[in-house]
């Protein structure tokens, strides 16, 4: 349960955001529309989102739903049709998008595809460079970075001999070494084998927990979204839900019209709790476990 | 499809590995002069065993080597067949028609073959030692002054080298293209010519809507981290000259030296 107590804190933090001012808004989407094309169905309509600073929110959806498309207005690489997006306090425009952008990182789906150069310190240097920092400023953000996500070891390594899970955790470290004040993951996992899924969701709720780096994982996984403190469910371009990952996980009859749907365990945990057992959400099976022996024994 | 290896970078910390791009790039095009220029046996061994040298000094075994001259192995051995044919000369050996084998022929296609792997082997060791990223700030820094005249070295270089990076992504693809068309009953091994560039059209298509589609996805992630082009960009890695390349540079240069005085004093190969 630890690992909630940060991001309730950032719920509360949220609450009085909204009531207040908006500028402590990491991300804020105010009423955004968005289409791929000319005559084609909204990707996004009429959107109002926002994500306080150090918050962790998590956003499901099957596909289609607009959540990646989220990831890439948010980051400026494309623009609302209409309606206005803020990161940091700053309207995203053509002028200040590299300002925006050094604020908000972005991690695609593929690791291959995102990866620019074979070494990996070459990789993570990559964005450090672009802003034009000194030599011995990209040492020390490559020397970060990397051991924020843990691979320090594997500085000189090449990146095509990783795993998918340490590809993709290069990928957060090559947005980590501009020292972002926001990560959005863009179905990062979505490639990834169950633990690389697990290295990646530890890496960033870490962040999110000890740097008080603002994460937006987007998913459709339903047990990546149990470590975050806010869960969004997007449907057809809107946010439908919204709540603890705990509140979304009970509503699991809506949740399927949304064609999204628990894991078993997910279930198996409910059908406890309602057969009289106290029994947390957990959709990890050694968790439960030991859940179940406490209250038995 | 595997043993393509060229362009792939062997990760040991070597002589070699630390020698400034620049130096490497310049040496090679060096060593190609030197193997064009060598008019003997002498000359060619004496590029042989520098080469010999550069291969114990990166520390690449030798089956990474070989690996590479398999894959001109076709073209080695069909340049030679051809000179050996139609190179003519005098001291004929056996003639059918406008084939013709002669002393001087034989000869000469053992001489290029010798050629032609020393420059691909060479070659190879330039990639096998030198990282992209590192390849590519050689070129670029070689080509700075082109600047002057517009050209934009910056761009040109990154999309070397993410060429490159991507050789041994769409190897796979391949691969793994062909296998999803064969698993469907499409067959690549029979028929004709025509038949068989044909069959390679359900590959290459895909193939290019996938590299396309990755180029897309990069270009994505390479905004999102900030990618303006060159302007205002700095380099982590320096590209500094060391008393390595001093001695690299001697190398090359006796190299030449020695080649340039053997084809004077000593001749034609016969």
């Amino acid at each position: 349960m630890g690992k909630h107590r940060a991001s309730a804190r950032s719920a509360r933090q949220f609450a009085f955001v909204l009531g207040e001012i908006s500028v402590l808004n990491a991300i804020e989407f105010a009423d955004v529309s968005f289409r791929y094309e000319e005559g084609a169905p909204f990707a996004v309509r009429h959107l109002n989102f926002s994500v306080a600073e150090g918050e962790f929110v998590a956003v499901l959806g099957h596909n289609g739903s607009g959540k990646s498309t989220l990831a890439r207005l948010a980051n400026g690489l494309l623009t609302p049709d209409e309606g206005t997006i803020f990161a940091f306090g700053v309207q995203l425009g053509e002028k200040n998008l590299y300002d925006v952008r050094r604020n908000v990182g972005v991690v695609f789906q593929n690791p291959d595809n995102q990866t620019v150069a074979t070494i990996v310190e070459d990789d993570v240097a990559f964005g450090a460079e672009n802003v034009g920092l000194p030599r011995e400023e990209i040492g020390r953000r490559i020397d970060f970075a990397l051991k924020a996500v843990g691979m320090e070891p594997y500085r000189t390594a090449t990146v095509a001999r990783l795993s998918g899970g340490q590809k993709q955790r290069i990928a957060i470290a090559g947005v980590l070494a501009l020292k972002p004040k926001a990560i959005i993951l863009d179905e990062s996992t979505a490639m990834l084998d169950p633990r690389g899924r697990r290295e990646i969701v530890d890496v960033v709720s870490r962040l999110n927990r000890e740097e008080g780096i603002t994460v937006v994982l987007i998913t459709h996984f339903m047990e990546e979204a149990l470590l975050a403190g806010r869960a969004v469910v997007m449907n057809r371009g809107e946010v439908v839900m919204q709540g603890t990952p705990r509140e979304i996980f009970g509503r699991r009859e809506e949740l399927l019209t949304y064609n999204l749907a628990l894991p078993r365990i997910g279930v198996i945990c409910e059908k406890l709790r309602a057969g009289g057992m106290d029994i947390g959400d957990t959709l990890d099976a050694a968790t439960l476990a030991k859940e179940i022996a406490a209250c038995v024994s | 499809m595997k043993d393509v290896s060229f362009g792939q970078f062997y990760p040991v910390d070597s002589f070699v590995h630390r020698l400034d791009p620049r130096l490497k790039i310049v040496f090679l095009i060096a060593y190609i002069v030197a193997i064009f220029l060598a008019s003997n046996f002498y000359g060619l061994a004496a590029c042989a065993a520098v080469l010999v040298l550069i291969v114990v000094c990166a520390r690449i075994p030798v089956g990474k080597v070989l690996r590479a001259v398999r894959g001109v192995t076709f073209l080695v051995l069909f340049t030679a067949a051809l000179n050996v044919l139609f190179y003519g000369g005098e001291t004929v050996y056996w003639q059918w028609g406008i084939f013709c084998v002669t002393f001087e022929g034989i000869i000469f296609s053992v001489f290029l073959a010798l050629r032609l792997v020393l420059l691909v082997v060479c070659s190879s060791m330039l990639t096998y030692t030198t990282t992209p990223v590192s390849l590519t700030d050689g070129v670029e820094s070689l080509l700075t002054p082109l600047k002057w005249i517009r050209l934009p070295v910056h761009e040109l270089a990154l999309v070397m080298s993410i060429a490159l990076r991507f050789i041994p992504i769409l190897m796979d693809e391949t691969a793994r293209i062909k296998n999803a068309q064969m698993a469907r009953g499409a067959d690549f091994e029979r028929g004709g010519l025509v038949k068989k560039v044909k069959a390679t059209i359900p590959i290459l298509v895909p193939l290019l809507l996938s590299a396309f589609r990755r180029a897309d996805e990069l270009g994505d992630a390479m905004d999102a981290r900030c990618y303006t082009g060159g302007k205002h960009r700095t380099k982590y890695k320096k590209l500094r000259f060391t008393w390595r390349d001093l001695v690299a540079l001697l190398t090359g240069a006796a190299l030449i030296t020695g080649v340039v005085l053997m084809k004077v004093y000593l001749g034609v190969p016969y």
